[in-house]
């Protein structure tokens, strides 16, 4: 590896640095990625729909969702735009619990989330399920901000946030492995920021 | 809403290599702009960017990402524009100690959405806040080149006259250019140049854009800071521009 002549770094503090997948760097804002305006999604509209294929199996209105088991995750996250969070506590719905509640196993693989502003995401089952993600509805004790994907966003905190799509307004288990949005141009299928997985064929 | 569906021309796979720096240049007192001559390139899209990774003795890395503010040619280079955060770690870095013919890993281009190539089409409306406006200009320039007649309207901000990277290339484009409308302003300055605006950006400064294009915008393209392009995406909606023709790059911060 080649060293950058006169490059010393700033290096994170104690404690810090082993929790922080190669290439990020510790912020404690909030930054944002998007690729357009913020969609604001009224809770009266609001709907999440679970689909095997193109058949709808369940689906929810605001309040049918609330009244769902609510669990707390609190996980440090990681953009592929290089910052990483830690300590974020989020609260929402269990994957596991919303395949529960529409009385179905996972029927496939893999999964693209489909949002409200059109952008989807590929993940693979078996990234969202077993305890390892939710559908957030609360940040902080808080209801989740629109910048920040509210009413409610996918939230799988061991990949890259990409993966963890904001205003999440459907889960379509697929066949296949089909690539979403960010997958189509150049982003990588599966994500995991520990493999540096950023682009197709990291 | 849709999305269309073209799709990006990146690499198949992006490899770390080196690029030489051949040319530093000041732009304003917090901008300094390196041309990088990367050992093996295949030219970009406009709007694209790469990323760096520097390393230090112990192996140490420290990764970020810079748009190219050139335009795609056949010279084998690319501009890139860092503007200095004072409490940084890679930007005060390149301002402090990076020097012509030091070599800086880099891989791309990176991106397939914030891009535009003449086959895309227009009118354009661009709009960037402070170094927002790197892969804007890139766009800028290409259109000049590649499709003059493509309208296309800038709207700017920046901080201060001084601090308006490229004023002088700007000025002249919105002078020569038939087809390119220059909307600038400075939030902290009265500015000097006739022409230029006073104040944030807002709803009568995008109307004015919007007016000068001969039809509503078929892209509008918003970088910079992210509350200057949430503040940006929101004023065009609310100016009538539909969603899915709203695309967003944020610098963080
Ligand atoms: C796709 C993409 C393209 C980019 N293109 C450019 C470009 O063309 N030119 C350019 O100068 N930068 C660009 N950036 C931002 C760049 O990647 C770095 O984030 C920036 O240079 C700061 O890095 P640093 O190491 O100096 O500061 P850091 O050590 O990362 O940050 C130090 C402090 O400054 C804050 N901060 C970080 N960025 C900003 C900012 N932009 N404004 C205000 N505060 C900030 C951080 O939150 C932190 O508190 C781009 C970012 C992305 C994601």
């Amino acid at each position: 590896m080649a060293t950058t002549r006169g490059f010393s770094g700033k290096r994170p503090a104690d404690g810090v640095g082993e929790r922080l997948p190669p290439g990020q760097y510790l912020t404690e804002d909030f930054p944002i990625l998007s690729a357009g305006p913020v969609p604001r999604v009224a809770l009266e509209n609001w709907r999440f729909t679970v689909k095997d294929g193109v058949r709808p199996v369940a689906s929810w209105n605001w309040e049918a969702f609330n009244l769902l088991p609510k669990t707390k995750l609190t996980r440090d996250i990681h953009c592929v735009t290089k910052w990483s969070k830690f300590n974020t506590a989020w609260s929402g719905v269990m994957i596991d619990d919303i395949l529960a509640e529409a009385g179905i196993e996972a029927p496939s693989d893999f999964v693209l989330a489909h949002s409200y502003d059109g952008y989807s995401t590929n993940v693979p089952t078996e990234d969202l399920i077993v305890g390892k993600a939710m559908i957030a509805t609360a940040y902080e004790g808080n209801p989740i901000i629109p910048e920040h994907g509210g009413p409610a966003r996918l939230l799988v905190p061991h990949l890259y946030f990409w993966k963890s799509a904001k205003w999440v307004n459907g889960l379509q288990f697929t066949r296949r492995d089909e690539a979403g949005f960010w997958e189509l141009r150049g982003y990588h299928m599966r994500g995991d920021p520990w493999r540096e997985q950023r682009f197709s064929g990291d | 809403m849709s999305i269309d569906p073209e799709i990006a021309p990146q690499p198949k796979r992006l490899v770390w290599q080196e690029a030489t720096v051949v040319a530093i240049t000041i732009a304003t007192p917090r901008v300094k702009i390196f041309r990088l001559r990367p050992v093996a390139w295949q030219g970009f899209t406009a709007g694209q960017h790469v990323d760096l990774r520097l390393t230090a003795p112990d192996g140490y890395q420290a990764e970020r990402s810079y748009s190219i503010g050139s335009a795609p040619d056949r010279s084998g280079e690319i501009d890139l524009v860092i503007d200095l955060i004072d409490d940084g770690e890679v930007s005060p870095f390149f301002h402090a100690v990076v020097e012509i013919g030091d070599t800086i890993e880099m891989r791309g281009p990176i991106g397939g959405h914030f891009i535009w190539r003449a086959e895309d089409g227009g009118p354009l409306l661009l709009v960037a806040g402070g170094s927002g406006l790197v892969p804007l200009m890139s766009m800028l320039r290409y259109r000049s080149d590649a499709a003059p007649d493509i309208p296309a309207a800038l709207v700017l901000s920046a901080r201060r006259e001084g601090e308006m990277i490229w004023r002088e290339e700007l000025l002249s484009r919105d002078r020569d250019e038939a087809g390119f409308h220059l909307f600038a302003t400075v939030t902290r300055d009265v500015p000097a140049t006739p022409g230029i605006h006073h104040g944030r950006v807002n709803a009568g400064l995008i109307a004015s854009a919007l007016a000068r294009l001969p039809a509503p915008p078929k892209t509008i393209f918003i970088c910079g800071a992210t509350p200057f392009v949430d503040a940006a995406a929101d004023l065009a909606l609310a100016a009538g521009i539909p969603f899915e023709r709203i695309r967003t790059e944020r610098y963080g911060g």
